[in-house]
């Protein structure tokens, strides 16, 4: 699919979440036909719809003296932590121009990231009835998307350093006990956000 | 008098849950206002109001499945 691409580097989720809501109200709109934002998170929680607070096991205090802020967002999925070294894409795409079809959309959006990973010698894999992906039963990908009016917003996210891990200790990530891994852990070298985020681009043009 | 259903959303996909109401039942909806949203796997969407007129009835609160088909509310005009 074709889009503009917004990188908007490491920036606070509350910053990129209105302009997440901008880009999507241009493509409501019909001046932007897609768009593709790349980013990064300051750590953060977010809740998904219906998800269930008791799953941020981290203290109020804690979180407070940490600065992670806690925000109950549109998207589908329960409770999740994001922070740098996480690459995050929210494509706003029109599904209309693409298939109305939800779960459809949500395989292919695992699809990019599995497809990213085998650029990288990495076999991400999906686990039956649950979206995201795995290596070993570890999970490396989260989504979680809101769909209105059959555009699509929020979306994929990533773990690609090694250092960024602890912080899912301070919630049940998507209400599970899920062991969690980033991609530098799985092949055991650096890797660049700005290196990754181009085979990402890539990926995306071929939804 | 205007059934709100729940249209085909995609292959597959039997059911989703509500899990949220914009409007109260008494209150004015018009036509294509977010009228209510649900939830299927990791993802939400919204249903548009599909006529004008007041919200009589909500059939399926929150939190409970609804089937692609079902009727979820009645709009009087």
């Amino acid at each position: 699919m074709e889009f503009k691409l917004f990188e908007l580097g490491l920036i606070e989720f509350e910053q990129a979440w209105r302009f997440q809501k901008a880009v999507f109200a241009q493509v409501k709109e019909g001046s932007l036909a897609s768009a593709l934002i790349l980013c990064q998170h300051y750590p953060v929680i977010t809740l998904g719809r219906l998800s269930d607070k008791r799953n941020i096991l981290a203290s109020q205090d804690e979180l407070k003296a940490k600065g992670v802020g806690i925000f109950q967002i549109e998207r589908g999925g329960d409770v999740t932590y994001h922070g740098p070294g996480q690459l995050i894409a929210y494509p706003v795409f029109n599904l209309q121009l693409f298939k109305k079809d939800i779960h459809l959309f949500l395989r292919r959006l695992e699809e990019v990231a599995i497809d990213l990973l085998s650029d990288f010698g990495v076999t991400g894999l999906r686990e039956p009835g649950l979206t995201g992906v795995w290596v070993h039963k570890s999970k490396i990908a989260s989504i979680g998307i809101a769909i209105k009016n059959w555009i699509n917003f929020h979306g994929l996210s990533i773990n690609i350093k090694k250092d960024d891990l602890s912080g899912f200790r301070m919630v049940k990530p998507c209400g599970m006990d899920i062991e969690m891994t980033s991609l530098e852990v799985e092949t055991g070298r650096d890797i660049g956000i700005e290196t990754i985020k181009e085979n990402l681009i890539t990926k995306f043009k071929g939804i | 008098m205007t059934k709100v259903v729940l249209p085909e959303l995609g292959a597959g996909i039997e059911k989703a849950t509500i899990s949220y109401w914009f409007f109260n039942p008494g209150e004015k909806v018009n036509e294509k206002d977010d009228l209510v949203e649900l939830v299927t796997d990791k993802a939400t969407f919204n249903l548009p109001s599909p006529a004008t007129g007041i919200l009589t009835e909500i059939l399926i609160p929150v939190g409970e499945p609804a089937h692609v088909g079902e009727t979820l509310a009645i709009i009087e005009e």
